[in-house]
């Protein structure tokens, strides 16, 4: 929850709500965008940003999201992260 | 240096090491007699014992860990709240994973859930708010926890909340804010600290600025720092430079990620839909004045407290520590984990009986998981 987890923007998919889809390791997930958004949203797709509990925080470069990622993973805190996605999955698909 | 190999670049990490020996004993620290260097952020204890950084780092430097898991400093009186608030009909109760396992006084959220209670762990307040864009005829109630770095996230989706009028999403609001417990530690004459590893995103929202009162008032460094064990080593090398220089300012290690004046746009959205408690209750540390934020007036329809009239809206209410428990001490760094007469006997990560024994960033959870079960089988 306190540790940011990198993805990238591969899609713009709300621009009036700034939400934008991300790749999470693999793992597809919409995030907000508001706090990283400049000028232009669409310049965001491709770029790398640290993301937490949904929202995109920072936008960090190629070889800072590699090393925040590989740190993550060292701690156990990347599966933890790319668990809670999935329970977030699931409990919207709970009626 | 049994862990050295692990770092990404152990000949990197061999010579930040050196140096901090060498700077160490220019300071003329000992075992005895060691600087203490209190590292805030949670995920940062987490990171000292995943690397064995206290093992590799010299004996003249002790690792004191702060109060930056909000989690552990979470008090049970607001766990039985947000069991009331799950528990009552119609109710959907929205969590981080991290807070299912926190004991109340008579449960936790997992308990409340195995009783039936509508609780779903979610990744996100987003997932709450579409809730409630889908269960028009339930109350979904978010609970929002954690420090600066998530407190953004809430203050925006109740932002969006309010523009798409949901009369159903509110949040039972447990934000918390860094700097008030630091100056509540500096003031209390038991402590003795020489300076502070700072946190890393919580800074990437706030900046730097905030720390300044403990170089300026309190005369102690403070360097931010990342979540890389080579980023802590580091950090911890730029406090001890400043200590032997008789130098105290705030300094940022992770400018990569920080910006001086933290993010704009969650700034201004915290300060649109929050303001300060006069005081709110930490585990283990008790009340601290401004050191949590409440919900706006302007915003009061989307504040759990006052829908449902618990927790500070409904007056003030005590709730005892359980027997024994020594999580206070610890988190003021009076008590190693280990020295708590439950630590490994009434207090396990299956079966905690405090808050620091449940999340992966508690300093007792640390210790158990890299270490701790093997210094209870010593002392046995
Ligand atoms: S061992 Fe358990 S009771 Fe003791 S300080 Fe740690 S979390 Fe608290």
């Amino acid at each position: 929850m306190c540790l940011g987890i990198p993805g990238r923007i591969v899609e713009i998919t709300d621009a009036a709500r700034l939400m934008a889809m991300a790749d999470v390791s693999g793992v597809r997930r919409e995030v907000n965008v508001a706090c990283v958004a400049g000028a232009a949203l669409d310049d965001l797709v491709g770029a790398w940003v640290l993301i937490h509990v949904g929202f995109a925080m920072a936008v960090i470069d190629e070889d800072e999201a590699a090393e925040t990622l590989e740190a993550l993973r060292g701690l156990g805190e990347a599966q933890e992260a790319l668990e809670q996605i999935a329970e977030g999955a699931k409990a919207l698909a709970e009626q | 240096m049994r862990y050295v190999e692990e770092f990404r670049d152990p000949k990197a990490a061999k010579r930040v090491l050196a140096a901090i020996a060498r700077v160490t004993g220019e300071i003329g620290a000992t075992a005895e007699n060691p600087v203490r260097i209190m590292e805030i952020c949670g995920g940062h204890t987490h990171a000292i014992f995943r690397y064995g950084l206290d093992k590799l780092t010299p004996g003249g430097i002790e690792f004191i860990h702060g109060p930056g898991c909000p989690v552990c400093v979470l008090p049970m009186a607001r766990v039985d709240e947000c069991v009331e608030i799950a528990e009552r009909p119609g109710v959907i109760f929205c969590t981080f994973g991290d807070a299912m396992r926190v004991p109340g006084t008579k449960k936790s959220l997992l308990q409340a859930k195995a009783d039936g209670a509508d609780i779903r762990m979610v990744y996100s307040p987003l997932d709450a708010v579409e809730l409630a864009r889908r269960n028009p005829g339930r109350e979904v109630v978010f609970f929002g926890l954690g420090f600066e770095t998530t407190t953004p996230s809430t203050a925006l989706s109740i932002q969006q909340a309010a523009r798409e009028e949901l009369s159903n999403f509110s949040v039972f609001c447990n934000h918390i804010t860094v700097p008030p417990p630091i100056r509540a530690l500096l003031d209390d004459p038991h402590m003795v600290l020489d300076g502070f590893v700072g946190p890393g995103h919580v800074s990437m929202v706030i900046g730097t600025h905030p720390y300044d009162f403990i170089a300026e008032d309190y005369g102690k460094p403070l360097v931010v720092a990342g979540f890389e064990p080579l980023d802590l080593l580091q950090s911890v090398l730029m406090v001890l430079e400043q200590i032997r220089d008789g130098r105290a300012s705030v300094e940022n290690q992770y400018a990569r990620v920080v910006p001086e004046h933290g993010n704009p746009v969650s700034l201004a959205a915290i300060a649109d839909v929050y303001e300060a408690r006069p005081s709110f209750e930490w585990r283990g540390l008790g009340e601290i004045d401004a050191s949590g934020l409440r919900i706006r007036d302007a915003y009061k329809a989307f504040d759990a407290e006052e829908k449902f009239g618990i927790g500070y809206a409904a007056g003030p209410r005590v709730t005892e520590e359980p027997e024994g428990c020594g999580c206070g001490a610890v988190m003021t760094g009076r008590m190693k984990p280990t020295e708590c007469p439950q630590f490994g006997r009434g207090c396990t990560p299956d079966t905690p009986l405090g808050a620091l024994m449940v999340s992966s960033e508690g300093a007792c959870a640390a210790y158990w998981t890299y270490g701790g079960a093997r210094a209870v089988e010593e002392m046995a």
